[in-house]
């Protein structure tokens, strides 16, 4: 089955579901994109899903609808739930802000920014990734800073200053106080919030499932799937623009350092990866995808949403 | 062929012009810069405005509803220069009128959009604004239409006539609305639409309602009962035209309306029945002329009318591009070698370049222009302003794929200036590796081991543990990747190792000249080991790289405290060496047992 595509006006940097109630089972409906190279970008809250005929001719009922939208200063590099009901965004300006969406999804409010999170002394540093776990957040910048905010402390918690003399391009948390980031050599780096400059590097990835979806610059978009064990290090190797997200959108970590999973075990020559294309055709770049459930949403640099909604897996 | 008459249109730039002060202009890639020169007709001289103004004058581009039609015929296009060349071409025309439907229903759907929000809309002026992009949304339909049934599916002149017949009904669906408004009418013949009405309907073939109106005159006038008679006579003998029975002439009706030649297939429609078809007015509308001349299968004509009375050269570019790939344009070498598909694609593609964000999809329309599409793109890429290094990583992805190195460099450029002036030396150097700029990366080492003799240590360490094979693209480069290893293996104790390399520095010429004091400084701990490290041949080189040094020509800027900081280093390293090389002949002169 096709995805639903939905042409926006705006380049699509990041799209991302909201969480659903856990004990409900519904499939994800709410999703929040945000775009990236306009002069007035956007945070938007789009709904997808049977809406019950609000078309005339009833075709359309399954294409995403604007719920509400709120304006981003700068692009917006990245975008994470912290909640049902709050949304993060990382900014080219170097800001960080966490937007407020009211029960009903009609509104999205600024809440709290902070603005000159990244930044050098005479100029803007662009903040490029941001990640969450309730209350925390860290995010990570061209400046190379690692911060660590708590979501309703106006002060930020800790700053771990030139974390790395190159970008960091993308976090996530391992444990509560442990998170992994990436530059933009290629190089995994993990940093503890309780000890100040404890660095290791760390070369591979920890993720579990048996399905990986991934996204990236020459447009596509695709499904990994594997029953036996296949080699990480060569999905890593197609291009350090890619963008990871496991199945099941978090990432996982065993309790000691060194991860077995289905993807790093096992001799490369015997296993093999099946991947399967997901877009109709070969779009622009394919910026940034999220997974939950059986549903998938991407953006794309041709200004344009695709949804998902009956994944095989 | 007379030219399209478009009326020159004036717009007021505030803030400029006043005082009869005289305007410069300079025209710009999808612009046009004014500003006001110190010239006057007359009057006293005043200061005047100090501002440049930017006047655009393509508007549509900026429209949130138009960028769909760009970026969803963006992806049609792409789809179109893919279809392969050996198909046999019954397979391509099919294809062909799919794409060229598919282009019209994304003018539809934007038309819509336009329209509901046009209705919607509280803003009066908002409200014309999108409603003369609907009525121009609305011609360009149109006439691609038209041209979609006329040339690419060109069918043969029966089923032609049918699906000429069917755009008419779906352009002219106003009539039954009129049909209906006469009809019901105090007085229908009196009705101004009357004859509009019944000419339309004939036009559409629907003689039976044809009819029905023309009853209504019938009744009315009885002398002239029998005219009518004779006429509704007609109209219910008139052989509708049937597919199979080919070659029959459709029998004139009414005068000067329709002619057909079954030899020529050519339809032949006089300048007055066009009028009378498309209602009247004093003179022939931009898309009256350009609807002749596709009847007249002038396509060149049609184009050429087009781009002049549209302010943006979306229509035209597709609708070229889609009808050279039908093969039914003429090579047709403009000037500047170029053909007319290139030309107008370029034009198309260098307007979006201008947009902050619709250039990406500029360049693949500049990698489907074969002659001059590669220069065009290396000249625009440049110019992309750069605010993030993601996006300056997609600029240079792009480059990459196309194989444009200088432009790669370019871009490298300008973003190691920008990270070296923020003090991120590992994005500079990450980025200059990337461009394989060796002369760039030159710059890297001296930084870091100015930071190294200013602190003593290195900065950035992990970077310069983890270079790789980056570390060939430059002497110095290569230099600093050893220099850096020198000091691990001291710090791990590996001190004959460190040794070996640092002497291997200066011998192999990979250190500059100028760091050769600091390098022997570095070799001082060693020697002043109680353990011999340098062998008794190691300890000659290292002598005679200190007398190469001194024997230079002495820096004339030093002043007397360094030259006097100098000598003394020169005597320490002299005293150690010496020291060294007794040790060392003793060592190796004695015989172990």
């Amino acid at each position: 089955m096709d995805p639903i595509a939905k042409y926006i006006s705006q380049k699509t940097s990041k799209t991302r579901w909201r969480p659903v109630s856990p004990g409900l089972l519904q499939q994800p409906e709410v999703f929040a994109t945000g775009s990236w190279d306009n002069e007035n970008n956007r945070v938007s809250v789009w709904l997808v899903g049977d809406h019950g005929g609000c078309n005339t001719d009833g075709e359309f009922d399954e294409e995403p609808q604007l719920l509400c939208d709120s304006q981003h200063a700068g692009d917006v590099l990245d975008l994470q739930f912290l909640d049902q009901d709050r949304l993060v965004s990382a900014s080219s300006s170097g800001a960080v802000t966490i937007f407020k969406l009211q029960p009903d999804c009609q509104a999205l409010s600024l809440a709290h920014v902070w603005e000159r999170a990244h930044g050098y002394s005479c100029d803007n540093a662009p903040c490029t990734a941001v990640v969450c776990r309730s209350p925390e957040l860290v995010s990570v910048g061209e400046d190379g800073r690692v911060i660590l905010y708590k979501a309703d402390q106006t002060e930020v918690v800790r700053v771990i200053e030139n974390a790395d003399s190159s970008t960091i391009h993308a976090v996530t948390f391992l444990r509560t106080t442990e998170v992994l980031t990436v530059n933009s050599i290629g190089q995994l780096k993990m940093w503890d919030f309780r000890q100040q400059s404890d660095m290791w590097e760390v070369h591979f990835h920890p993720s579990n499932p048996n399905h990986l979806f991934t996204c990236s610059e020459d447009g596509s978009l695709l499904h990994w799937e594997t029953t036996s064990g296949s080699d990480m290090s060569t999905l890593l190797q197609r291009g350090w623009n890619s963008r990871v997200v496991s199945h099941s959108g978090v990432p996982l970590a065993g309790e000691n350092d060194s991860v077995v999973s289905a993807w790093l075990a096992g001799d490369s020559s015997k296993n093999r990866l099946e991947a399967t294309h997901m877009l109709p055709s070969q779009t622009l770049s394919v910026n940034s995808l999220d997974v939950l459930e059986q549903c998938l949403v991407c953006g794309t640099d041709g200004e344009a949403v695709y949804v998902h909604r009956q994944l095989p897996v | 062929m007379e030219e399209v008459d478009v009326e020159l249109s004036i717009t007021l730039i505030p803030g400029a012009g006043f005082h009869q002060k005289h305007l410069g202009f300079e025209w710009g890639p999808g612009d046009l810069s004014v500003y006001e020169t110190n010239y006057k007709l007359q009057g006293p001289r005043s200061a005047g405005s100090p501002f440049v103004h930017i006047v655009r004058r393509d508007e549509d581009i900026c429209s949130p509803i138009l960028r769909k039609l760009f970026n969803e015929s963006h992806l049609i296009f792409v789809g179109l220069q893919k279809i392969k060349e050996d198909m046999p071409s019954k397979n391509k025309k099919s294809q062909f009128v799919s794409i060229s439907k598919n282009y019209r229903s994304v003018i539809r759907a934007c038309m819509e959009e336009l329209q509901q929000n046009a209705v919607s809309t509280q803003n009066g002026s908002l409200a014309s604004q999108y409603g003369d992009q609907v009525s121009i949304l609305l011609a360009i339909e149109l006439i691609w239409n038209l041209c979609e049934v006329l040339f690419i599916d060109a069918a043969p002149a029966g089923s032609l006539l049918l699906q000429l017949l069917d755009w008419v009904r779906l352009h002219k669906s106003d009539v039954d609305a009129k049909a209906r408004e006469v009809l019901q009418s105090d007085s229908p013949t009196q009705h101004q639409s009357y004859w509009d009405v019944v000419i339309s309907l004939v036009l559409q073939g629907r003689m039976d309602e044809a009819r029905q109106v023309l009853s209504k005159q019938a009744s009315l006038r009885a002398e002239s009962s029998s005219v009518f008679r004779r006429m509704d006579g007609l109209l219910q003998t008139m052989p509708i035209f049937n597919v199979r029975a080919s070659g029959h002439a459709f029998p004139k009706l009414v005068k000067n309306v329709l002619y057909f030649t079954p030899k020529s297939e050519e339809i032949i429609y006089s300048t007055s029945s066009m009028n009378m078809f498309l209602g009247p007015r004093a003179s022939p509308e931009p898309l009256d002329i350009i609807l002749l001349s596709a009847f007249e299968f002038d396509l060149h004509q049609v184009i050429k009318d087009c781009s002049i009375a549209l302010n943006n050269w979306w229509f035209v570019a597709h609708l070229t591009d889609l009808l050279d790939h039908c093969k039914l344009l003429q090579s047709h070498n403009l000037h500047f070698g170029s053909n007319l598909r290139e030309f107008l694609v370029l034009e198309y593609a260098s307007g979006l370049f201008t947009h902050h964000s619709l250039w990406q999809l500029a360049v693949d329309y500049f990698d489907h222009c074969p002659e001059f599409g590669r220069v065009y793109l290396e000249l625009q890429v440049e110019r992309v302003p750069l605010d993030t290094e993601r996006k300056a990583i997609k600029v240079l992805r792009i480059c990459e794929d196309r194989q444009m190195s200088e432009q790669v460099r370019s871009i490298c450029k300008i973003m190691t200036k920008r990270a070296l002036r923020n003090n991120r030396l590992g994005s500079a150097l990450s980025c200059s590796i990337r461009a394989k700029d060796a002369a760039f990366a030159t710059l890297f080492p001296h930084r870091f081991l100015q930071d190294y003799s200013n602190k003593g240590s290195f900065t950035d360490l992990d970077l310069l543990d983890n270079l790789g094979p980056a570390m060939l693209l430059s002497d110095r480069l290569t230099f600093l990747g050893k220099y850096r290893e020198f000091h691990r293996l001291y710090g791990e104790k590996r001190f004959s190792e460190a040794a070996r390399l640092l002497l291997s520095l200066m011998t192999a010429k990979i250190a500059p000249r100028s760091l050769w004091m600091t390098l022997l400084t570095d070799a001082l701990p060693l020697l002043e080991q109680k353990v011999v490290i340098f062998s008794v041949d190691q300890t000659y080189e290292l002598m005679s790289c200190l007398e190469e040094l001194n024997s230079g020509t002495k820096d004339s800027n030093l002043t007397d405290q360094d030259e006097d900081i100098e000598s003394t280093k020169t005597e320490l390293l002299r005293l150690a060496l010496a020291r060294n090389l007794t040790m060392a002949i003793v060592k190796e002169g004695t015989i172990e047992t």
